[in-house]
């Protein structure tokens, strides 16, 4: 615990207890003036749509992606699982929330859609995770196996147009996904409800006139918030510790008597309600879901992004979401391909410790060797194969 | 005897063994029922010939080459494009293929894999290097590959377009089964057999076989790893062009066909495990009647997931893949011995 003595204030005060929970070895920017920048960066995020005029509603989407960035970042960058699979609970998520919301049209049948959505994809996360990890599937043979649910899901979803495939009044629709999912409303009939997308409302702002708010992007950024200080919070408890020591080295760890594929199950879980939460608020976000979210493209997408952000850092992971996202979408177009590509393979070449803790190790001189990706991990697979 | 003396001795036996027990099949199946057998062993070579580029460049260099499918692309373009504008005759333009993505797979190793070129500027510029050589990197590797593939992918649609004109199938047909698919059998056991006699029985495959088994041990004898490397990634990508050029008649020219390959090569990979020939010979041998007799009972849908089905149970049971067990039966047999 005595890692990181620049906290400098007593433990007695609520807000010193709730930093040195956010703190650790494990999590880039332990500093007042890390907290400092946070808050400015999300006061930033809040002004977003009054500064820029609009209303937020595109911006939405890259938050909603971030979370699911946070899952793999959790997953792959803690964990050590290189998962291609964040898609597979990211759609189940969201088809999940379809069906259950047709089915259910009313704010309590949403909002209980919306927890059913996150549930189908931690219990489908963590019946794969304990098929592999129990099964004694290590290393790149789980990223195989990921890869090839998110074939099977994509396969299997393309071909659901018949009418066999309906679920109560929700048709699945194949290749033409699943239209008309109820507006995301949440509450209790009687007692508070909220309509949160097409929802834009007119405020008026001192010095700025009036503005339209999205609700839904402020939805999308408190619970994005609250994902990143909750694993925050996550990996750097001693459980987070052991995640750390996995991901170093599996068999040490497992010698020191961890139960290794117990503490890879939860993380594989909690990242998989993660992605299905994201999956939940991408659906609701659209009002649409179709098979392309199973696509290999896009089931690579969230490995691009942990890799170019620092997959040992969870900011990174947000970071690089929002910024991959922002110029993909604003190349837009035949080149967006290409400079995804190009980004992708220049940060691997040259910052394979990602953008983040590189900054991190500039900002803060430190001399820990955050880019030291070649782990042991990496060494014994190929030979023991 | 020796260990390695008695190895090879249990190779040729049972070696010649599963040759001629399949050999044998074959003829069975042509004589009782040609058109199933015909489709039954065109999938098994598919499975092998998409995956044996894969299977080299991974076994020998711990390298996951998730732009295999965009090198196929690259060889199949190169011979359509030589064949149809170049006016060469076929068998040449499908030299030119697999030349073609051979060359490219040497850029790309001394450029992104081995990180040479870079790391030669970084010592005359900066005077240090820039970046680490992605050997035993998976999981990088896996991404850098990825990002080559988006370019490739991407680079082929906006230089040709969405599709490209194609070459006709050469030959007739046979029991109603198009005799160029029939070839194909041959080409992809004889590419088998090369790839055998490569790695066992010349000097550089033995090079290569110690460099995989003990890279530090191989160097301080005096065997050139990076060369090695260098010349087995150009091997395994010339294979991937070759793959390309072979199945350049049968596909529509379009810059996403490397897709098609991807997931019967990593299954099969994967399935087979570290070992080139016996590992993916025997998994096609598996994957492909799977592959070919669920889509025909029930539909192409069903013999996709039956092989990703049949994978992800493979590995379930099998983690070290069918050379992992292959390995653990050779064993015991020789304990009993």
């Amino acid at each position: 615990m005595a890692t990181e003595p620049s906290t400098g204030e007593h433990s007695g005060s609520p807000l010193a207890r709730l930093r040195r929970r956010l703190e650790g070895p494990n999590t880039v920017g332990n500093s007042r003036r890390y907290w400092v920048g946070f808050a400015v960066a999300v006061l930033a995020l809040v002004a977003l749509p009054i500064a820029t005029g609009g209303t937020g509603a595109q911006f939405s989407l890259f938050l909603v992606l971030a979370l699911l960035g946070l899952s793999l970042s959790l997953v792959w960058g803690y964990a050590g699982v290189l998962s291609f699979g964040q898609v597979v609970f990211f759609g189940i998520g969201a088809y999940t929330f379809g069906v259950v919301s047709i089915n259910f049209p009313t704010p309590g049948g949403i909002t209980g859609a919306v927890i059913a959505g996150t549930v189908a994809g931690a219990v489908v996360a963590g019946l794969l995770g304990y098929f592999m990890f129990y099964g004694g599937v290590r290393n790149v043979y789980v990223t195989i196996i990921t890869l090839v649910s998110t074939l099977v899901m994509l396969t299997f979803m393309s071909q659901t147009a018949g009418s066999e495939w309906t679920i109560g009044e929700a048709a699945l629709g194949g290749f033409n996904g699943m239209p008309a999912i109820p507006l995301l409303t949440l509450g209790v009939e009687g007692v508070f409800t909220f309509q949160f997308v097409f929802n834009d409302y007119e405020v008026f702002v001192p010095l700025l006139g009036t503005r339209t708010f999205d609700p839904f992007y402020y939805l999308s950024l408190v619970v994005l918030l609250l994902a990143y200080l909750g694993l925050r919070v996550l990996v750097n408890t001693d459980f987070g510790r052991v995640l750390v020591a996995i991901r170093e080295d599996e068999d040490r760890t497992m010698m020191f008597g961890y139960n290794v594929e117990r503490a890879k199950l939860v993380a594989f879980t909690i990242g998989g309600g993660l992605a299905g939460l994201a999956g939940v608020l991408y659906a609701a976000r659209n009002v649409y879901i179709d098979p392309s979210v199973f696509q290999l493209y896009f089931a690579t997408l969230p490995v691009v992004w942990v890799s170019v952000g620092g997959r040992k850092s969870l900011l990174g992971a947000v970071v690089a979401t929002i910024g991959v996202e922002y110029v993909r979408l604003a190349l837009g177009g035949e080149l967006a391909l290409v400079a995804v590509g190009a980004l992708l393979l220049l940060s691997i070449l040259f910052l394979p410790g990602g953008i983040v803790p590189w900054i991190d190790e500039r900002l803060s001189g430190s001399q820990v060797p955050v880019a030291d990706v070649d782990g042991p991990d990496a060494r014994a697979e190929v030979s023991d194969s | 005897m020796s260990n390695g003396l008695k190895q090879q001795a249990f190779q040729v036996r049972y070696g010649l063994g599963a040759v001629v027990a399949v050999v044998a099949s074959l003829a069975v199946g042509v004589l009782v029922d040609p058109n199933l057998t015909f489709r039954v062993s065109y999938a098994v070579s598919f499975v092998v010939l998409a995956a044996v580029g894969l299977a080299i460049i991974f076994g020998i260099m711990g390298v996951i080459n998730l732009a295999h499918g965009e090198f196929i692309l690259l060889g199949a373009y190169a011979t359509t494009l030589s064949a149809v504008k170049g006016g060469l005759p076929l068998p040449l333009a499908m030299g030119v293929g697999a030349l073609v993505t051979a060359l490219f797979g040497l850029t790309v190793e001394r450029v992104v894999i081995s990180g040479f070129v870079p790391n030669w500027i970084g010592r005359r510029t900066v005077g240090r290097d820039l970046i680490t050589p992605f050997y035993d990197r998976l999981a990088d590797s896996m991404v850098a590959t990825f990002g080559l593939s988006l370019i490739m992918t991407q680079g082929a649609r906006i230089v040709f377009g969405n599709s490209i004109e194609q070459i006709g199938v050469p030959f007739g047909s046979t029991a109603g089964y198009p005799d160029y698919r029939i070839a194909l059998v041959g080409v992809a056991a004889g590419v088998l057999a090369l790839v055998y006699v490569l790695f066992t029985q010349t000097t550089f495959g033995t090079r290569v076989r110690a460099t995989m088994q003990d890279e530090e041990t191989a160097k301080a004898l005096g065997v050139d790893t990076e060369r090695v490397y260098m010349v087995t990634f150009a091997i395994g990508s010339g294979l991937a062009g070759f793959t390309g050029a072979l199945f350049a008649p049968l596909l529509s020219m379009q810059p996403t066909l490397g897709d098609q390959f991807l997931v019967e090569a990593f299954v099969a990979v994967v399935v087979g495990g570290a070992s080139v020939v016996v590992g993916t010979s025997l998994s096609g041998l598996l994957l492909g009647p799977v592959d070919a007799l669920f889509s025909d009972q029930f539909g192409e849908f069903a013999g996709r997931i039956a092989l990703l089905f049949a994978a992800m149970l493979a590995l379930r049971f099998l983690p070290g893949g069918i050379t992992g067990v292959v390995d653990r039966v050779r064993d015991r047999i020789e304990e009993g011995s």
